[in-house]
């Protein structure tokens, strides 16, 4: 292996173009960031019954998420272990009481352990032993929920769960606070979307304000202008118009959105859409809320300042609308979001159509909205293959944001340090890379 | 020497024969895909006959919607709904209701007018590459007819070139027409893409 220089890769206000498109690099990311940290597996909702699976790419590895009999939800390589095939071959269902192997019959318990293998006699006296772990499925080295967000690890060692999301946390509380007993169900449709460009982008591009009013100008004006038409006509006009025509603010206006960037790369874009309006639906849901937690704490959770949440370096979630995506990087040019809406239990229906409206207007395969960002993706894939320049620039206000006790905030909105603070986090990630600890 | 142990091996042997017993899988799980026996499903219109004459338009209008999207005339494809109308395209296929289900389209007129004035504004960036579609739609069957209204099921196949690449969309349309001011528009087109909850290379900018 060429040696990996990190220090020249990634410097504090400008990294080497390579990091986004070298496939050696990208070998070494899966290794050191997407197979060790904690990835997103699904929500607990998505199998509900004993028997329910959903499989899961983790960085490289197939992976399957189910319910075993105990009810405990379980993250296995998706891979029986006697010739290596796949043991589910599709997206979702219920395998009832075990995975059995399409090729030989080998199944297994729905937590992975070794259940039955024909004609068992045929391996007496040989070394092949049920009892050994290698005979079974191999689990996931940790697995963890939170508020129902189930979370895997492949390595057995770093951060626990809580103490890798550290306040980024705040995307599932703030997610689940909304609902006035505490909890979220997904709804069982997952769009899923291939961008051909470096999963990097998505999550630069999710904390950058400086670009919807350019990108997605055409859209915001577009719905601008029956929104107004239908607010002089009527008084009045859908949230859901708000929702495209707020991107067509002024440079200015989202200069004052603020950001907070976290370590480990995690970051907030603070809320710039008025989510509270005084319709009598709102007025019901808020006083619902009050109701379940008291006046301070469901001002608390109605007030919260967030957009979208980042949880690096795979995971977007909008936690007011209660929406959420997924990367699965594919390759250094290629990366498949999967996207998500969650219904919060115990609200009026209107209010889980604004999530609903917000996930068909803006999150849809037929997005108004991400598809100029895809296309500038792209086009960025393209262009930085080019020879006409090493360097990404990460300038923008660089040395100008306030640094509180390991937190980043951002004086302007549109400041790079959004980008500088998720490659902190490459970086400290890629070290292992470097000089990898000998086992 | 190792010809005669050969030959000797291959001179006897065993006949099996499928018998009313459990084989493979099913002696372990009976239903281990836990799929339950495999039945047909999806959608068999029900055909009925019309006159000739109203057919002929029912043709009309369905091609002329297909030319229009083809021709980018977003304004005309627009036209061709009824002042109430709505463009569909669920996200599965047992679902029933536009206005509550996660959905790849769900616009009324006003919806529709956003996507026109984006797609239509100079600064739609994905718009500037080459970009083409072309539609077929056929197996057209009415299901049925009441007082100025029909109901409409009919397939299609659509590819779309961008940049260099093509795309290939297929699916069935459900057209309910209703008159109004004496000509048929569409009060709801629903579109039942079969890659519907497949992976999208890129997204969909226009209707289908």
């Amino acid at each position: 292996m060429t040696t990996l220089d990190l220090e020249h890769l990634v410097q504090p206000d400008k990294v080497h173009k390579s990091v986004y498109t070298d496939e050696r690099l990208f070998e070494l990311e899966m290794e050191h960031i997407f197979e060790k940290a904690w990835v997103y597996c699904g929500h607990e909702s998505q199998v509900k019954n004993v028997g329910d699976y959903w499989t899961v790419q983790i960085g490289r590895q197939p992976m399957v998420m189910v319910r075993d009999k105990d009810q405990v939800v379980q993250v296995l390589y998706n891979r029986c272990p006697h010739r290596g095939v796949q043991l589910c071959g599709n997206q979702s269902g219920n395998t009832g009481q075990a995975f059995v192997c399409s090729y030989h019959a080998w199944s297994f318990h729905l937590n992975g352990k070794v259940r039955a293998i024909p004609l068992m006699k045929g391996y007496d006296g040989t070394a092949l032993k049920t009892s050994d772990p290698d005979s079974s499925m191999v689990p996931a080295a940790r697995v963890k929920s939170y508020r129902g967000f189930v979370f895997a690890s492949l390595s057995s060692t770093g951060p626990d769960l809580l103490e890798f999301l550290g306040d980024a946390k705040v995307a599932f509380d703030d997610m689940c606070d909304r609902s006035p007993v505490g909890e979220v169900e997904a709804v069982p449709v997952m769009h899923r979307v291939v961008q051909k460009s470096n999963w990097k982008f998505f999550m630069e591009n999710q904390l950058d304000a400086l670009h919807p009013s350019v990108t997605h100008q055409s859209t915001g004006v577009a719905a601008r202008r029956v929104e107004q038409r239908l607010k002089s006509d009527n008084g009045s006009a859908p949230l859901f118009f708000h929702y495209l025509s707020t991107f067509a603010s002024s440079f200015d206006q989202w200069d004052s959105v603020q950001t907070v960037n976290f370590p480990h790369g995690h970051g907030i874009l603070k809320a710039y859409m008025g989510l509270r309006p005084t319709d009598p639906d709102t007025v019901e849901y808020e006083g619902i809320l009050k109701k379940a937690y008291g006046e301070e704490k469901g001002e608390e959770y109605l007030g919260r300042s967030i957009h979208h949440v980042l949880i690096y370096p795979y995971l977007s979630v909008q936690s007011p609308l209660q929406q959420l995506r997924c990367l699965r990087p594919i390759s250094a040019s290629e990366t498949q979001s999967e996207i998500w809406h969650f219904r919060l239990k115990g609200v009026p229906e209107a209010i889980y159509q604004r999530s609903l409206w917000y996930f068909n207007l803006v999150n849809s395969p037929a997005t108004m909205i991400n598809a100029d960002d895809l296309e500038n993706w792209t086009k960025a894939q393209i262009g930085l293959q080019s020879n006409g320049g090493e360097w990404v620039s990460l300038h923008r206000n660089y040395g100008q944001d306030t640094e509180k006790e390991g937190v980043l905030y951002s004086n302007n909105g549109t400041s790079e340090v959004v980008m500088r603070n998720q490659f902190i986090a490459w970086k400290a990630y890629m070290l292992s890379a470097q000089s990898p600890n000998p086992v | 020497m190792n010809q005669t142990i050969v030959k000797e091996a291959l001179g006897s042997g065993v006949v099996i024969e499928a018998v009313q017993s459990m084989t493979g899988a099913e002696s372990i799980a009976p239903d281990h895909m836990g799929r339950g026996s495999v039945s047909a499903k999806g959608y068999i219109p029900k055909a009925m006959t019309i006159g000739r004459e109203l057919e002929q338009e029912v043709h009309h209008l369905l091609f002329a919607q297909a030319a229009m999207l083809d021709a980018k005339n977003w304004s005309g494809f627009i036209e061709l709904f009824s002042s109430a109308g709505v463009y569909w395209a669920p996200a599965r296929a047992d679902q029933t209701d536009w206005q509550r289900e996660a959905s790849i389209f769900a616009e009324d007129k006003l919806l529709m007018e956003v996507r026109m004035g984006r797609l239509q504004h100079p600064n739609a960036w994905s718009q500037a590459p080459l970009w083409e579609t072309n539609h077929m739609v056929g197996n057209i069957v009415v299901e049925s007819q009441g007082e100025d209204s029909l109901e409409v099921f009919s397939k299609f196949q659509m590819m779309e070139l961008r940049r260099d690449h093509v795309r290939h969309f297929a699916g069935s349309y459900r057209h309910s027409l209703i008159k109004e001011s004496g000509d048929w528009k569409i009060k709801l087109q629903r579109v039942d893409l079969i890659n519907a909850q497949a992976s999208f290379d890129y997204v969909i900018q226009a209707w289908i």
